[in-house]
C-alpha cells in the first residue's frame, strides 16, 4: 500500500496557491497498479492536449483563409483574376486557372464545399506535410521553414536555458542573503532589467556591440566564406553570430521570475518542515536542494511554460532585428510581401515548436512533482 | 506612539470593554458609515501604497504619463512635417527640446501626441484580457469538476498557442487602425495566464466558511462569484491588469516598430521604426535621438507599471492593513507605520 503522506518534503500550501496546476488532497491508492494507471492518465492527457492545440491552430488558419470576410483566398483570387502578379508574369486567366493556382499555393480548393475543403486541408498538412507553396520564394512552404527551424530553435533554447539557470541561481542567492545589501542591489537591478522590453535590449546591443564597437556581426547565421560542417572556424562563426540573439532570449527569460523564486524560497525556508529537517540533522546542502529549491521552483513551472510560448513567438521581432533567418524572419518576410501561404505555414510551425517544447516541460514536471499525476478535487 | 499613549489621552474611558460597548450602543448615522467606509477602503489603501517607495515612484511615473496623454495634446502643438530644420540634436532649442526628426517634426511633441493612442490601447487590452481572465478563471476554480476541466483545457490551448504569431497573422489580414481594436487583438494571448492564476487563488478561497455559508443559503454560483469571491481577488486583479497593460504596450510598440501594424497614428513604435530605417542604429550621431527618446518613454512607462504592481502587492498584507485600521480608530492617523 502506497501512502502519499510518505512524501512530506513538499510544501503543500505554497504549491496550491501559486502553481495553478492543480489541487492536492491526500489520496491513497489501493495498488501500485492503480497509481501507475493514474500516472499514465496524466501523460495521455498531456499528449491529447498537445494534439488538440495543433488541431485548433490548423483549424484557425483554415477559418482565416476561407471563412472570414476579406480572407486571403478572396484577395488572391481577385489579384490573379485581374492578371495580377503572384510570382508569374501577369496575363488574363480563366476562373479554372485561378482556382488551380489558388489550390497550388494554399492547399485549399476555393470551390469545394467548406467541410470537404477543410478535411482535405487537414489531411494534406498532417499526412503529406503540404503547407502550400510560397508565393514570393516559389518554393514549398514546408521546405523553406523546415530548413529555417533549427536556427530558431538553437537560438531560443540557449536563450531560455541561460535565462532560467540565471533566474534560479540569483533567486536562490537572494533568498539566502535576504535583506542584505546584495539582495537589495540585485532586486533593483532585476526590476530595471525586467522593464526593458527584449527588443529594446536587442536594438541597444545591435547599435553598440555590433555597429559601434564591431564586436559582433550585424546579421546572418555564419560567415558565408566558410564551409559549413564540423570544423572549428565554422562553429565559432555560428556561435559568434548567435551571441546577440541568445542574449536577447536571456533578457526575455530572466526578468521577473527571479523575484518570484526569491519570494517562494524565503517563504519555504520559514516552513515547519524545513525546521524539522534541520532538527533531524539533515545536511544543509540537501535541505537547500531537495527541500527548499525543489519547492521554490515548482510554482515557476507554469511561468516557464508560458515563457516557452512567448519565446518562440517573440523570435519574429528578434530575428528581424538581427537579420537572423529563422522561422521568425521568414514570418516577417512573408508579412511584408503579403505571402499568405508562408505566413500561415509559419504560424503552424511556431505552434508545433511550442507544443513540443511545452510537452517536454510537462513531462519533466511529472518527474519533478509526483503530485502532478494525482487528482482529487470535489466539484460543486 | 503606542496604544498605551492614546489610552491616556482619553481619561473618560476607564476600560477597554466599556469603550467597545459604548461605541456600539447607538447605530451609526449614514454619513458616519460612509466616512468609515471611505477611511477603511480608500484612505488606508492609499496610505499603505504610499508607504512603499516602489509604489510611490511607480504611481508618480504613471500619473505623469497619463497626464501627458490627457492634457499634453492640448498644450503641445500637433507636430507638422517641415515645422523645423531636419535632424537637429536634442537640447539645442527651447522650441524643440528633444530635437527634430528626418521630416523636421519635433520629437518631444510627437511623443506627447502618441501617448493618448498608447493609453487607449493599453486600457482596451487590459480590460478585455481581465474580463475574459476573470470570467474563465473564477468560474473554473469555483465550479471545479467537468467545468474546470473544459475551461482549463481551453485556457491551456490558448496558452500554448504562440500568441505573437497569431496576432501577426490577424494584423496582416485585418490591418487594424483604431487603437481600441489593436488593444483588443493584442489581448488575445494575455488572458490565459491570468485565468490560471485566478483559478488557483479561487481554489483556496472557495473552501472558506463564508463561501460555504452562501452556498448553504442557496445563492447561485454567479451570485457567489460576484459577491463573495471576486471582491477578495480585487487587489490581485489590479496588480495583474498592470501586468497585462505592460505586455500589451510592449507588443504594440514592438509590432509598430517592425511595421506590422499599419502606420495610421503617431506611435512610439512608429517613431522608432522611422528612426531605425533612417540609420539611427548605424549612424547614431545624426538620428540617434529620434530612436532613443521614444524608447526611453517606453522604458519609463514599463518601469512605472512594474513598480506600481510590486508596490500594490502590499495590499495583500493583512497585518499592515490591520495596523492602519487600528490607528484610524483612535482618530490618530499620523502614526507612521514602520515599513519592514
Amino acid at each position: 500500500m502506497i501512502e502519499t503522506e510518505a512524501r512530506p518534503q513538499f510544501a503543500l500550501s505554497t504549491y496550491d496557491s501559486n502553481s495553478g496546476m492543480g489541487c492536492y488532497t491526500a489520496t491513497r491508492y489501493k495498488t501500485e497498479f492503480g497509481k501507475w494507471l493514474v500516472g499514465m492518465n496524466y501523460y495521455v492527457k498531456r499528449f491529447g492536449q498537445a494534439a488538440l492545440t495543433l488541431f485548433a491552430v490548423i483549424t484557425i488558419t483554415f477559418v482565416l483563409y476561407r471563412m472570414m470576410p476579406g480572407n486571403p483566398i478572396q484577395q488572391m483570387q481577385a489579384q490573379l483574376m485581374s492578371g495580377g502578379n503572384l510570382g508569374f508574369g501577369g496575363s488574363e486567366r480563366s476562373p479554372e486557372q485561378v482556382d488551380r493556382l489558388v489550390r497550388i499555393y494554399t492547399g485549399i480548393e476555393p470551390n469545394q464545399p467548406i467541410h470537404i475543403a477543410y478535411f482535405e486541408y487537414l489531411r494534406d498538412i498532417i499526412l503529406y506535410q503540404d503547407f502550400g507553396e510560397s508565393i514570393w520564394h516559389d518554393q514549398p512552404v514546408f521546405y523553406l521553414l523546415f530548413r529555417a527551424m533549427p536556427w530558431s530553435v538553437f537560438v531560443s533554447v540557449y536563450g531560455l536555458i541561460t535565462g532560467i539557470s540565471m533566474t534560479i541561481i540569483f533567486g536562490s542567492l537572494m533568498a539566502y542573503y535576504e535583506g542584505s545589501r546584495f539582495d537589495k542591489v540585485m532586486t533593483g537591478i532585476i526590476i530595471v532589467i525586467q522593464s526593458v522590453p527584449y527588443y529594446v535590449g536587442a536594438i541597444l546591443m545591435l547599435s553598440f556591440l555590433a555597429f559601434q564597437f564591431g564586436w559582433f556581426p550585424t546579421g546572418g547565421h555564419y560567415d558565408s566564406s566558410l564551409t559549413p560542417g564540423l570544423n572549428i572556424p565554422f562553429m565559432t562563426s555560428v556561435a559568434h553570430h548567435a551571441t546577440l540573439p541568445i542574449l536577447t532570449g536571456f533578457i526575455l527569460g530572466f526578468g521577473g521570475s527571479a523575484l518570484g523564486l526569491r519570494g517562494n524560497a524565503i517563504r519555504i525556508i520559514g516552513e515547519d518542515f524545513v525546521r524539522v529537517a534541520r532538527l533531524r540533522g539533515i545536511s544543509s546542502n540537501r535541505i537547500a536542494t531537495y527541500y527548499v529549491g525543489r519547492n521554490a521552483i515548482l510554482p515557476l513551472y507554469t511561468g516557464i511554460m508560458m515563457s516557452i510560448a512567448s519565446l518562440f513567438g517573440s523570435s519574429i521581432i528578434m530575428e528581424t532585428i538581427f537579420t537572423y533567418p529563422g522561422v521568425g524572419w521568414y514570418t516577417y518576410d512573408a508579412l511584408m510581401n503579403r505571402d499568405y501561404p508562408l505566413l500561415m505555414g509559419a504560424f503552424i510551425f511556431f505552434t508545433v515548436i511550442t507544443v513540443i517544447g511545452i510537452l517536454l516541460a510537462d513531462l519533466t514536471y511529472g518527474l519533478v512533482d509526483p503530485r502532478a499525476s494525482e487528482k482529487g478535487k470535489e466539484s460543486y | 506612539m503606542s496604544e498605551f499613549n492614546s489610552e491616556e489621552n482619553r481619561p473618560a474611558e476607564a476600560s477597554v470593554f466599556e469603550r467597545v460597548s459604548e461605541a456600539h450602543s447607538e447605530p451609526l448615522s449614514r454619513q458616519e458609515r460612509l466616512e468609515r467606509w471611505y477611511y477603511d477602503t480608500v484612505v488606508v489603501t492609499a496610505k499603505i501604497i504610499w508607504e512603499d517607495i516602489r509604489a510611490r515612484i511607480g504611481i508618480s511615473i504613471l500619473l505623469f504619463i497619463i497626464l501627458m496623454g490627457v492634457v499634453g495634446p492640448f498644450i503641445v502643438e500637433r507636430p507638422q512635417i517641415g515645422d523645423y530644420p531636419k535632424f537637429i540634436g536634442p537640447f539645442q532649442s527651447t522650441k524643440f527640446i528633444l530635437g527634430t526628426d528626418g521630416l523636421g517634426m519635433p520629437i518631444g511633441a510627437q511623443i506627447v501626441h502618441a501617448t493618448p493612442a498608447m493609453l487607449k490601447m493599453a486600457f482596451a487590452g487590459a480590460v478585455v484580457a481581465m474580463s475574459i481572465g476573470i470570467v474563465i478563471g473564477t468560474t473554473a476554480g469555483y465550479k471545479g469538476g467537468r467545468v474546470d476541466d473544459v475551461l482549463m483545457t481551453l485556457t491551456d490551448i490558448v496558452l500554448t498557442m504562440p500568441g505573437l504569431p497569431l496576432i501577426v497573422v490577424l494584423a496582416a489580414i485585418y490591418q487594424p487602425e483604431n487603437p481600441y481594436v489593436v488593444g483588443f487583438i493584442l489581448a488575445i494571448d494575455n488572458w490565459p495566464g491570468l485565468a490560471r492564476r485566478l483559478r488557483s487563488q479561487v481554489l483556496t478561497i472557495r473552501e472558506e466558511s463564508y463561501v460555504e455559508a452562501s452556498r448553504a443559503m442557496g445563492f447561485g454560483s454567479p451570485e457567489i462569484l460576484r459577491r463573495d469571491i471576486i471582491p477578495q481577488l480585487m487587489p490581485y486583479i489590479t496588480i495583474n491588469s498592470a501586468g497585462a497593460a505592460r505586455s500589451i504596450i510592449y507588443e504594440s510598440v514592438g509590432l509598430y516598430f517592425l511595421g506590422i501594424l499599419p502606420f495610421t497614428t503617431l506611435n512610439w513604435g512608429v517613431m522608432m521604426n522611422m528612426a531605425y530605417s533612417n540609420g539611427a542604429v548605424s549612424n547614431p550621431m545624426l538620428s540617434g535621438h529620434w530612436l532613443w527618446f521614444p524608447m526611453l518613454v517606453l522604458l519609463l512607462l514599463s518601469l512605472g507599471l512594474i513598480l506600481f504592481s510590486q508596490g500594490m502587492d502590499r495590499i495583500f498584507n493583512p497585518r499592515l492593513r490591520a495596523r492602519h485600521q487600528r490607528s484610524g480608530d483612535d482618530g490618530d492617523s499620523t502614526n507612521p507605520a514602520v515599513v519592514e
